[in-house]
This record gives C-alpha cells, structure tokens and sequence, in this order.
C-alpha cells in the first residue's frame, strides 16, 4: 500500500489550503518540473543522460540467480554486476555479498569507521515536498538560529568531542541565505576539524564561496531518480526542478568542493532502480573528476511529525543490506553513509559489511542540542525533520565501535 | 657475507641509520594496538597522515606511537604539489620531525600517484631541509628525476594500495633497484610475508605495509610474519640467489665445447 502523504494542517488558511489541495490534485497546476527557474544555473552535463538512460533501460526482474553468482566470481564489479547485484535474484546470496562487500571495505578502510553529527541550523523550506516534515505546508515550530545560537550550539557538539559536523538547513533562500550558511560554516571551522554541508543545491559562484568559508563537503539527495514521481513528489517550490538539483554535486565540484554525497530517498519509488541510479550518479562524477571524493548514503522513509503513517514500503533492512552491499562492491573506495534513521541492531551490523560513516549525538530539531545533550532546557526549539531511530550519544557510539572491534576515527581530513 | 655481517647491514636514509627494513602503516586498525604492532614487526619507521593526526585531544595517532620509532607523515590528501607542500610543513609545526613521506593522489579510485607533481613537491621540500621520501609509480625516468630533486629514498607501488596484490610492478621496481642509487622502498600493495619476502630477495631497502596488517586475523601474528620474511628475504639477497636454470638442466655437452685453443 502507498504511503498516505497529504495531512491538512488547521492553522492554514483557507487560501493556503485550497492552494495546498490545488497543487495535490490538478498537475496542470504545477509547473514543469524539467524546465529550469530563474536565476538557476545550467551546466550542461553528460552525466544526467548516462544514469538516466541505464536507469531506463534496466529491467530488475530480467537478472537470474545465475547473473549473480558470474558477477560475484568477476574481479572487477561494472555496470552489469551492480544491475544483478540490485535485482530480486541476489536476495538469496546476501551472505556471500555481504562476504566480498566485507573483504573491500577492509581493502580500502581497513577497521576504521567514521564519526559525526549533523547541526540542523533553520528549518524554514519554501518547498511542498509530501513527505518531508519541514515542507511548507507543515505546522510545525520554525527556527532559524542566530549566530551566536549557531556558535553555542556547536560549542556544546565540540565540547563531546565530535571533529566533524554537518551544516543542514531548510531549503529556503529567503530565510536562511548563503551569506547566512556561509557565516555558520566560518564559525564551524573554528570548532571542527571538518565541515560539511547538507543545504538547497546553489550556483557554482555559491559553491565557490562556501568552499571558501571552510566547507569542502557537500551532499544533497535527489530523493528519487524517477523524474515522473519526482514530479508527484514535490509539488512547489524551487525543489520541483529535477535537472536542477541532479547537477548540483557537479557543480559543488565545478566550485572547489573536495568531495560530494548523494542518494536516492528510499522508499519513495522503485528502490532497486533509484538505488541504480544513486550509485551511477557517483561513479559517473568520479569518472569525469577522478579527484572528488565520493559518498553514498542510503536514507528510508521515516515518520514526520503530523504524519507517523509514512514508513519505508518494500526497503527492509535485508534489501537496505543487499543495496548497500552493491555499491561496496562496485565502488570499493566509496564512503557510505549510515544515518540514524536506521536501528542500532542495523547500524552495528552494517558498519561490520560496508558501511564507513555513521552519525552519533543526533537531532534533526533547530537549537536543542544543549538540552539534548545535557539535560538543560533550552529556549525556543524548532522541530524535527524526522524522527530519528538510533539516538545514541557520542560518547555511546564511540564505545559501542570500539567494542566491535573497529577504530573510531573523529578526522581524517585536512582544509588545504 | 656472514651473520657478523648481517648484523651490521644498516638501511640508511636521509643519513639516518636504521637495523629494521620493514616500515609499518598505522592508519588502518586500532590505535590500541600500534604499539604491538611496533613491536612485534621490530619496526623503527611507522607512518601516520598528517590528516589523521589533525585532530583535538580524543584520541590522537601521535600519543599512540611508541617514543624512539621514527614517525614518517604522509600527506596523503594532497591532490598536487602545493597541497603536499603545506602538508609536510604542518606537520615540522605538529613537532612530527623532519621527515616525510610524500602522497600525491588525483584519483580517489585507484589512488595512484601523480609522478609529475610528486617530483615538483620533492625539490622544494628537499630543499627545506625535509629527509623525502616520495611515493611513486615505478617510472625510471621519474625516479631519476626524484633523485635530482634530492630525495632521501624511492617509494615504488607494488600494486593499488590496499589490494594486497603484491608485486605486479616486480620487472619496473627491479629496474629501478638496479638504477638507481637510492635506498628503494617497496610500497603499497604488498599483501603477504612471501611478497615481502621476494621484494627483499630482488634487492629492495626495505618493505612497507599497512593493510596487509590491518586486515590479518592476529595483527601482532602477522607483524611478526613479516619482520621474518623481511629478514629472510633481506638475507638471500645478501648472500647471493643461487642460479635459476630457465629450461632443463645444465647441458654436460657444451655448445662451444668444439673450441680448442
């Protein structure tokens, strides 16, 4: 069964709601979600065509248990390895995937995993996306921190120990600005060793002058590679633009930035042909810029506030598991992101297979770090962009790694 | 070449002496289990990125690094000269001493060597007073380059970093043992005591590893393993391979057994 994504909020007007049901129900109400808005740059990729044309062409149900197992015997992983890998056949071998998947992280990580934290800094969003609990339809609280709120906020982070954080905001340009992030990732630099940022995807000239404000990571997720759901999805705001926000790790890099993140949301669409997708984005930048670092992460539905209906579909953990052991396979020297949207059963197991980087000390809510991290209740807080699962601290994350038998690192990285 | 003699082969670098030829990674298992690893390996070198000693007071690389082994810093994360040449100055500041080991990589993929701008980065931090010691693909030409640049030592790959393929490069990183005057220092990609073994017995200076450690069942096992092999290998090489007979035995009627004066 779909997920139910419309909820009526009582605080809208009435304007705003016929506008709201308006835009869920006529899709001539809606603009081209192709066609490029003002003052959006336009970069002229070749990598849109290639993931999208072997997105289309690839057909899950078409790969045998035989394709598997000649693809698990195969050195090197390509295009072909990775479509069997993703298909329905390969359930039945995810111990054997989850085996070599394990052999290549060792490869090329050895038994380290990476910590962090995201900083959510304003969850203001001018954008109608049906499942995101910051979509502007949403009554929730809203917040956009001050800067001294900012610094304090990561005060108490630094103070836990945490080295690398990762700037997030809503997606409103009007309320949170680049000026704004840049001045946060400035501050970031002073209590961070590194910095990242999770924000709208901007112009290369943007790009450019948050890279120099101390940022050299940046992810952004195309939630999914399906452009017609894409367009059922997210019905307003300057999200709708599919091209737009597929180009923006390309232009993150054309700007300075030393590596980009990205996925698909899972849950949303056909996963196995979004998980495609997502992996062929990455291998794909990394060709044409063999010197960008590349990240996947692997996020599922999770509730909302106002709406605790919205659930993952067809991912479980087991195809979480397969996917994932996919993009190991076929992109050995990947970093994979593992959020707390996942269970720390999951997380524990996962960071064992494939998994390099997993977030601790976690909230998705604006300014309540302080009271989450220290029992002190704290002033005004936004709320959530969704529920999280794994809400361990720190300090927690960094003993339960160790323990199984993994070095934590808090950094690896240098602003050069 | 007795065992007198074995004992006083020293590997030389940069005017540095040192007894052990096989220099340990760090970056890839526990910090906990470093020191061990030192230990069990006999190492004197062990080498640790500048990035991953660019850290607060959690748990730093350094504070697990036994006192008396040499710290070699890596300035793995440079993506040119410039880059790498900041790297290795941080890293004098960070108190890592004088040497340095140089890392220059434009693709996150293989992670290959970029030989050009290693040579750029070596003469300017030659010239800094740092003992280089540079990672390269086995070129002759680069390696000669790196030698007018003024390094202390030649870093060839075995093969990709972390593979644990061994020595794919074996016939390039023999010429370059046989040109080149430097101490040559066979890293990246070996992945077994027997291939650290044989890079010893074609007459490398010394053997680096790090994940072939890292990834082993029994860490301070397998660095014992490979101080052995290294010092196996080491030995033969010394004392002189006997020769290999390519096809059949030895003929007793000679080709030229006709000629008499």
């Amino acid at each position: 069964m779909e997920n139910q994504f419309f909820v009526d909020s009582e605080s809208l007007s009435p304007k705003a709601l016929e506008k709201k049901h308006q835009l869920e129900t006529d899709p001539t109400s809606r603009t081209n979600h192709m066609e490029y808005m003002e003052g959006q740059e336009q970069i002229h990729s070749d990598i849109f065509e290639k993931v999208m044309t072997e997105v289309k062409n690839y057909d899950p149900s078409k790969y045998t248990g035989l394709d598997v197992e000649r693809a698990l015997k195969k050195e090197t992983i390509g295009i072909e390895e990775l479509k069997a890998f993703l298909s329905p056949s390969a359930e039945p071998f995810l111990e054997k995937m989850a085996e070599r998947a394990r052999l290549e992280t060792q490869k090329h990580f050895g038994n380290t995993v990476y910590l962090f934290t995201p900083l959510y800094i304003a969850n203001y969003c001018e954008n109608y996306c049906v499942y995101c609990g910051f979509n502007c339809y949403n009554h929730i609280r809203r917040m956009k921190l001050s800067m001294e709120q900012v610094e304090h906020e990561m005060k108490v982070i630094a103070d836990s120990g945490m080295e690398e954080i990762l700037i997030l905001t809503g997606e409103s340009k009007g309320m949170s600005d680049v000026k704004y992030i840049g001045e946060a990732c400035k501050l970031a630099r002073k209590y961070f060793r590194m910095v990242g940022i999770e924000i709208y995807p901007v112009n290369v000239e943007d790009y450019r002058y948050l890279h120099e404000c101390g940022v050299d990571y940046v992810t952004v997720f195309q939630e999914t590679y399906d452009s017609d759901k894409y367009e059922t999805l997210h019905l307003a705001g300057h999200k709708r633009v599919f091209p737009y926000r597929f180009d923006a790790q390309e232009r993150a890099l054309m700007g300075g930035m030393r590596g980009v993140a990205g996925s698909a949301l899972l849950g949303l669409s056909d996963f196995r042909k979004d998980a495609l997708a997502s992996a062929l984005h990455m291998y794909f930048l990394q060709r044409k810029y063999p010197h960008a670092e590349i990240s996947l992460s692997c996020p599922r539905l999770r509730p909302i506030i106002n709406n605790g209906k919205i659930n993952p579909q067809d991912v479980g953990e087991r195809q979480l598991c397969q996917i994932l052991c996919a993009y190991r396979m076929f992109l050995p020297f990947a970093g994979i992101t593992v959020s707390s949207r996942e269970s720390k059963s999951f997380r524990d197991g996962i960071v064992k297979i494939c998994a390099t980087k997993i977030s601790a000390g976690v909230s998705t809510g604006i300014g309540d770090h302080e009271s989450k991290y220290t029992g002190k209740e704290g002033d005004a807080e936004g709320d959530e962009q969704f529920e999280i699962n794994d809400s361990r601290s720190f300090s927690q994350m960094y003993e339960d790694m160790s323990g199984e038998g993994l070095q934590p690192v808090l950094n690896d990285y240098l602003y050069v | 070449m007795n065992e007198n003699n074995v004992k006083e082969d020293k590997l030389v670098i940069g005017g540095h002496e040192f007894h052990s030829r096989f220099i340990l990674g760090s970056g890839k298992y526990s910090l906990s289990l470093i020191e061990a690893a030192v230990n069990y390996a006999g190492a004197e070198i062990i080498t640790c990125a500048v990035r991953r000693a660019n850290t607060k007071e959690q748990e730093n690389i350094l504070d697990f690094i036994p006192k008396g082994v040499t710290l070699l810093p890596n300035t793995s994360g440079a993506r040119n000269a410039d880059e790498a040449v900041r790297i290795a100055r941080l890293a004098r500041e960070l108190g890592c001493g004088n040497f340095v080991k140089i890392e220059i990589m434009r693709d996150t993929k293989y992670l290959l060597p970029d030989n050009s701008e290693t040579v750029k980065a070596t003469e300017i931090l030659a010239k800094e007073g740092f003992v280089v010691m540079p990672y390269m693909y086995p070129d002759l030409n680069t390696a000669r380059d790196l030698v007018n640049a003024g390094a202390a030592s030649v870093m060839p790959l075995a093969s990709p970093i972390g593979s644990n393929k061994g020595l794919a490069t074996r016939d390039f990183i023999q010429i370059l043992i046989d040109e080149i005057d430097l101490p040559i220092i066979v890293d990246a990609g070996i992945g077994r005591p027997s291939q650290a073994c044989e890079a010893m017995e074609m007459g490398a200076a010394a053997v680096m590893s790090n994940t072939a450690l890292a990834t082993a069942g029994d860490l301070p096992m397998m660095a014992s393993a490979f101080k052995q092999a290294v010092e196996a290998g080491r030995k033969a090489y010394l004392s002189g391979l006997g020769r290999v007979l390519t096809r059949g035995a030895s003929p007793s009627d000679t080709l030229t057994g006709f000629l008499h004066d």
